[in-house]
């Protein structure tokens, strides 16, 4: 998976072709950290078809903000650097960003 | 039958991870069911400053990690899943899960609790748009910005002394017009400058366009309703919502008893009417739950569960 930082945010996801997969985390999330094993097997299945990155928003904070996340976790998949599907909070879990994956990207 | 546990114990929080613990360490072949992630409620406290011996770097994560590493070392063995449907009518107790079937001679229900929501419109819709349920998730998106706190119990006033790390301005949102936290936890949030209090009131509508610009609180004295938009330089605010909390119990209805909200009914060795099935922790009727009372549970369900094995099952 790729880091992102403010910086890189916008080459590597908004101005990306195709899907671009982004897990909105932080270093105070625990259901985050927990959530990132799950994130790292759906890149190992889907990685051919979709680019997994990750934004530690702490430190990024309006960069998330601009892209309405403003709760953790939130799993946001981009295409063409346009948001098209999101799962946030209790919602986040492996089965629906894997439905989020197939239903949008395969 | 293969792979018989002498227990399984449902669910990876202070109650579940203490039976962890002890039916580990009488070498019981224990196995934790822990769902999505481990450390149940605390795992998202900021701070738990009411444990034994719990002092320095009293986190909620800090303490599950040590509870977790504790129950390891004890042999208990873990798995990510979560408990589907439940049979409880045989000798040998059968749960199902997302990823598997497991097969118990004595089962420890420890599936806790879960936030309770307002249930007002828009509430679920802007949930990570600006209404969240964990402070130490997403207090640092609110720095120099404003945060409602709806709740008066102890949770809800801690938290909102914890977002005044954050947030310019914290307002304690609640129904009636005094708190209900313990008095040492109110004293600190009266003597805090950032924190005011919104009394007598609740939130029925919450609005926004992708993000949270403004909610309708509602005056339960005088029956105004006041509507409070975003500052235009901040663009949004937070709610966060403490507001008590829900049994994990779906599952196991008509499998075991509980009372007419959905806790679990147990006697005080945690018992439940079913025999070889206990229950530990928050998802019990009780009057105090809290990680202390959690873990004391924990440890009595594993320590008779063992007791009743031992009878139940010689060969």
């Amino acid at each position: 998976m790729i880091a992102l930082d403010k910086d890189t945010f916008q080459q590597e996801v908004l101005e990306a072709e195709g899907f671009v997969l982004v897990d909105f985390w932080s270093d105070g999330c625990e259901p985050c950290k927990a959530l990132l094993p799950d994130i790292e097997a759906l890149a190992e299945a889907y990685g051919d078809k979709v680019k997994f990155t990750k934004l530690n928003t702490t430190g990024a904070r309006r960069l998330a903000i601009s892209q309405k996340v403003l709760g953790l976790p939130t799993i946001t998949l981009y295409k063409d650097g346009v948001k098209v599907a999101e799962v946030t909070k209790e919602e986040a879990n492996k089965s629906s960003i894997e439905k989020m994956i197939t239903d949008n990207a395969l | 039958m293969e792979n018989v546990y002498d227990v399984v114990i449902i669910g990876a929080g202070p109650a579940g991870l203490s039976a962890a613990l002890y039916a580990g360490r009488a070498k019981m072949k224990a196995l934790v069911l822990e769902g999505s992630k481990v450390g149940g409620q605390i795992a998202i406290t900021s701070e738990v400053a009411n444990y034994p011996g719990s002092i320095h770097d009293a986190t909620g994560p800090t303490l599950t990690a040590r509870m977790v590493e504790q129950a390891d070392e004890f042999g208990a063995e873990r798995v990510k899943d979560s408990a589907v449907s439940v049979d409880f009518t045989g000798n040998v107790k059968v749960i199902t899960g997302e990823k598997g079937t497991y097969h118990g001679k004595s089962v420890i229900i420890a599936t806790g609790a879960t936030p309770r929501i307002i249930g007002c419109p828009g509430e679920v819709e802007l949930t990570g748009k600006g209404v969240s349920y964990c402070a130490t998730c997403d207090a640092d998106f609110f720095q120099d910005l404003e945060v409602f706190v709806v709740g008066g119990g102890d949770t809800a006033v801690e938290e909102a002394i914890y977002l005044t790390k954050f947030a310019r301005k914290v307002t304690i949102v609640h129904r009636r017009d005094e708190l209900r936290a313990a008095k040492s936890i109110q004293e600190m949030a009266f003597n805090n400058p950032k924190i005011e209090f919104m009394w007598n009131s609740v939130i029925t509508d919450i609005k926004g366009e992708g993000i949270v610009e403004s909610a309708v609180f509602h005056n339960r004295v005088t029956g105004e309703d006041t509507e409070i938009f975003a500052h235009e330089d901040d663009g949004t605010f937070g709610i966060f919502v403490f507001v008590g909390y829900d049994p994990v119990s779906k599952v196991f209805k008509d499998c075991v008893d509980m009372d007419e909200t959905g806790y679990i009914v147990t006697d005080p060795q945690m018992n439940t009417n079913v025999t070889g099935v206990f229950a530990a922790g928050d998802i019990r009727v009780k009057t105090l739950r809290q990680v202390i009372t959690a873990a004391a549970d924990g440890a009595i369900a594993a320590v008779e569960a063992e007791k009743y094995i031992v009878h139940s099952f010689k060969e």
